[in-house]
C-alpha cells in the first residue's frame, strides 16, 4: 500500500474509504472495532494527500490505515479500554503512540475491542460484546487485543497497535495467523496508555508481515520525557533488520521448559517445522534450560494484579467515568463504591481483590514479595540464556483459537494460555510472534514466537523476516491467503 | 487448599472501594482459594538470599528541569467530570454525619 500510495496509483482518502467499505461489510460479524472516527479518518487522509501533491517528504506509512486497541488516549476520540466505566469518555490529550503515529500521517480508521482494561486472553471481558476470529467466528481472536488482530485477520486494517502485558499482543497474533511484536519494556512511550500492570505494560506494532510490523514499530518508538520508564536511546534498524533474510551463524536457542509438553500436537508439529526452516537457512539450533519459567505464570498473577489493584484506584467518579448513585443522599465514599461496583466487570474485580491481598500487610512477604524474587530469577535465566544464543524461541501458545465461551468459567485454564508470553514481559526483553502454518487437526493458525535481549529488537526482526520469507516460499503463498473469505454482507 | 474466607474477601472489597454483592462474595471467595493454589509456588523462593526486581530495565532518580510547560486547560481538565459547578469538579459530600 505505501508504493501504491507513494506513486500516485491511489490516494490515502480512497484507501480510507475501501477499508471504511471493508469494516461496514465484516464487522457486524467480526465486532473488532467499538468506535469508528470517520471524520477524522478522512481528515488525516485528505491532509497527507495533500502533502503528497505538493511534493513534500512523508513517512513511507502515511495514509495507510491502522486500527488503534481503545486502551490508547486520542483525544476528542471515545476511548473505553473495553470498560463501562469509561463509557462516553473522550480524552483531552493524546497518547504519544497516536503524536507519532499522526506526525508520520498514519490514518487513524477507529479504536478496537478488547478484555476490559487489558485483563484477559480471549476479549471475552469486553464490556462491549466479544469480536469473533475471523478465521472462524465460533472462537476467540485472542487477548487482552483481541480487536486489532481481528482487524488485521479480517482485512479491516493493514496495521494495528496493540498493548502487551503477559502476552497481549503476542497470543491473538498466534491465534489469528498475524504478526505482533511486543518491544523491549521501555522503548514504546506509555504516556496515555491507561495503566494496567506499569512495569510491564508496553505498546506494540502489528500487522501481517514482518516487514509491516518493523515498520510501523521504528514510527511509534523513541524516547520520550513524559515517560519517566522511557529508555533515553536511538530506535534500533527495524525495517533493515527485517529485510536481511538471512540468519546464517545465528545461534537460536529453544527454551526447554516451553518445548511443548502437553501442548496441541499440531502446533508442536507446527513449530518444528518453523525450526527445520531455521535451520535449513543456516541457523544453528540450541537447547537451553530457564529452570525459574516454572514461576512465571503465578508470578505474573501476582504481580500484575497487585500493580492493577494500585492502578485502577483513579476510577473514583469523581473526574471522570461513570458516576452511580449520587443522589445527593450519598457519601463520596458510597457512590465510589456503587460506581465501581457497576463500572467495573468480573475478571477485572477478580484481579483487584487479588491484588489487594498480596499487598496486604501480613501477605505482603508471601506472596508480591516471594513473586518479585521470581522475576529476578527469570530476568537471570534470560541472561544466561542470552550469553549462549542470540534469540529463544518458542510456540507462542500452547493451543490454536479455542470457542467462545470454552474457558471463560475458569479463570487458571484462562491464566494458561499465556505461560510462553509471560516470561517475556517479567524480564521487559522483546517477544514476536508471527504465523509458522496451520494446525492440521483443525485448520487454525499456529505462532511461532522469538524472543530477543533488552534493546536488541532488530534480531526478532531479522529472525522473523527470514522465517516467514523461508515458511511463504514453502507454502507457495502467505498464510493470510488461506484466511477464510468472510461473507460480505 | 488455600483457604480464604467470605470475610477477608468482604474486608479487601471494602479496601478496594467496591460495593459487592453476597453472591459475588461467595463466588469469589472460592476463586481466589483455587487462584491463590496456584500462585503460591512463589513461596519455594521466599526463603531464597534474592535482590527483588521490580522494574526489569533499572532506571534511577528519572528527572526533569521544573520548568513550567503548557498544560491542559481549565475545559479540557474538566471535559469528563461528571458533575461540575462553575471551573471545579462538584463530587458528592466527603464528610459524612458525625
Amino acid at each position: 500500500m505505501s508504493a501504491e500510495l507513494a506513486s500516485g496509483n491511489v490516494t490515502a482518502v480512497e484507501l480510507a474509504n475501501a477499508h471504511f467499505d471493508r469494516i461496514a461489510a465484516v464487522d457486524g460479524d467480526v465486532h473488532a472495532f467499538l468506535h469508528i472516527d470517520r471524520e477524522g479518518a478522512l481528515a488525516q487522509a485528505a491532509s497527507v494527500d495533500a502533502s503528497r501533491k505538493a511534493g513534500e517528504k512523508v513517512n513511507p506509512l502515511a495514509g495507510v490505515p491502522l486500527a488503534l486497541k481503545d486502551v490508547l488516549t486520542q483525544k476528542g476520540v471515545p476511548t473505553t479500554c473495553g470498560s463501562k466505566m469509561l463509557e462516553g469518555w473522550r480524552p483531552p490529550y493524546d497518547s504519544t503512540v497516536v503524536t507519532n503515529l499522526k506526525k508520520a500521517g498514519v490514518v487513524i480508521l477507529g479504536k478496537t475491542n478488547m478484555d476490559e482494561f487489558a485483563m484477559g486472553s480471549s476479549t471475552e471481558n469486553s464490556a462491549y460484546g466479544v469480536t469473533r476470529n475471523p478465521w472462524d467466528l465460533s472462537r476467540i481472536p485472542g487477548g487482552s487485543g483481541g480487536g486489532s488482530s481481528a482487524a488485521l485477520a479480517g482485512f479491516e486494517a493493514p496495521l494495528a497497535i496493540g498493548t502487551d502485558t503477559g502476552g497481549s499482543i503476542r497470543q491473538p497474533a498466534a491465534v489469528t495467523g498475524t504478526v505482533g511484536v511486543k518491544p523491549t519494556y521501555g522503548s514504546v512511550s506509555r504516556y496515555g496508555l491507561v495503566a494496567f500492570s506499569s512495569s510491564l505494560d508496553q505498546a506494540g506494532p502489528c500487522a501481517r508481515t514482518v516487514l509491516d510490523t518493523a515498520m510501523l514499530h521504528e514510527v511509534i518508538a523513541g524516547y520520550d520525557p513524559k515517560d519517566s520508564t522511557s529508555i533515553n536511546a536511538p530506535v534500533g534498524k527495524m525495517v533493515e533488520a527485517a529485510k536481511k533474510l538471512d540468519v546464517k551463524g545465528m545461534k537460536i536457542g529453544v527454551v526447554k521448559e516451553l518445548a511443548g509438553d502437553g501442548y496441541q500436537a499440531g502446533v508442536t508439529t507446527r513449530f518444528n517445522e518453523a525450526l527445520e526452516a531455521l535451520l535449513s537457512a543456516g541457523a544453528e539450533i540450541v537447547e537451553v534450560s530457564a529452570p525459574s519459567f516454572e514461576y512465571a505464570l503465578a508470578a505474573y498473577y501476582l504481580i500484575a494484579p497487585s500493580e492493577a489493584s494500585s492502578n485502577l484506584a483513579r476510577f473514583d467518579s469523581m473526574r471522570y467515568g461513570i458516576r452511580i448513585g449520587d443522589d445527593g443522599s450519598r457519601s463520596a465514599e458510597e457512590v465510589m463504591n456503587m460506581t465501581r461496583e457497576v463500572g467495573f466487570g468480573k475478571e477485572v474485580k477478580r484481579r483487584i481483590i487479588l491484588g489487594t491481598y498480596a499487598l496486604s500487610s501480613g501477605y505482603y512477604d508471601a506472596y508480591y514479595g516471594s513473586a518479585q524474587k521470581v522475576r529476578t530469577l527469570i530476568k537471570r535465566d534470560y541472561e544466561a540464556a542470552f550469553a549462549k544464543v542470540d534469540v529463544l524461541v518458542s510456540p507462542t501458545c500452547p493451543t490454536t483459537a479455542f470457542k467462545i465461551g470454552e474457558k471463560s468459567d475458569d479463570p487458571v485454564a484462562m491464566y494458561l494460555n499465556d505461560v510462553c508470553t509471560i516470561p517475556v514481559n517479567l524480564a521487559g526483553i522483546g517477544g514476536m510472534s508471527l504465523p509458522c502454518g496451520l494446525a492440521p487437526e483443525d485448520g487454525l493458525p499456529v505462532g511461532f514466537q522469538i524472543m530477543s535481549p533488552a534493546m536488541k529488537d532488530e534480531l526478532m526482526y531479522q529472525v522473523g523476516g527470514t522465517l516467514e520469507a523461508a515458511l511463504q516460499s514453502s507454502w507457495g503463498k502467505p498464510l493470510y491467503a488461506s484466511a477464510p473469505t468472510l461473507a460480505v454482507k | 487448599m488455600a483457604a480464604i474466607s467470605r470475610e477477608e474477601v468482604a474486608h479487601l472489597a471494602r479496601l478496594s472501594r467496591i460495593e459487592m454483592t453476597d453472591a459475588e462474595l461467595d463466588h469469589l471467595a472460592s476463586e481466589m482459594g483455587l487462584i491463590l493454589d496456584s500462585v503460591s509456588k512463589v513461596q519455594a523462593v521466599a526463603d531464597q538470599d534474592i535482590p527483588p526486581t521490580s522494574h526489569a530495565i533499572a532506571m534511577q532518580n528519572v528527572m526533569r528541569a521544573d520548568v513550567v510547560v503548557p498544560s491542559l486547560t481549565t475545559e479540557e481538565t474538566l471535559s469528563g467530570a461528571p458533575a461540575r459547578e462553575e471551573d471545579r469538579f462538584k463530587v458528592p459530600q466527603i464528610l459524612g454525619e458525625e
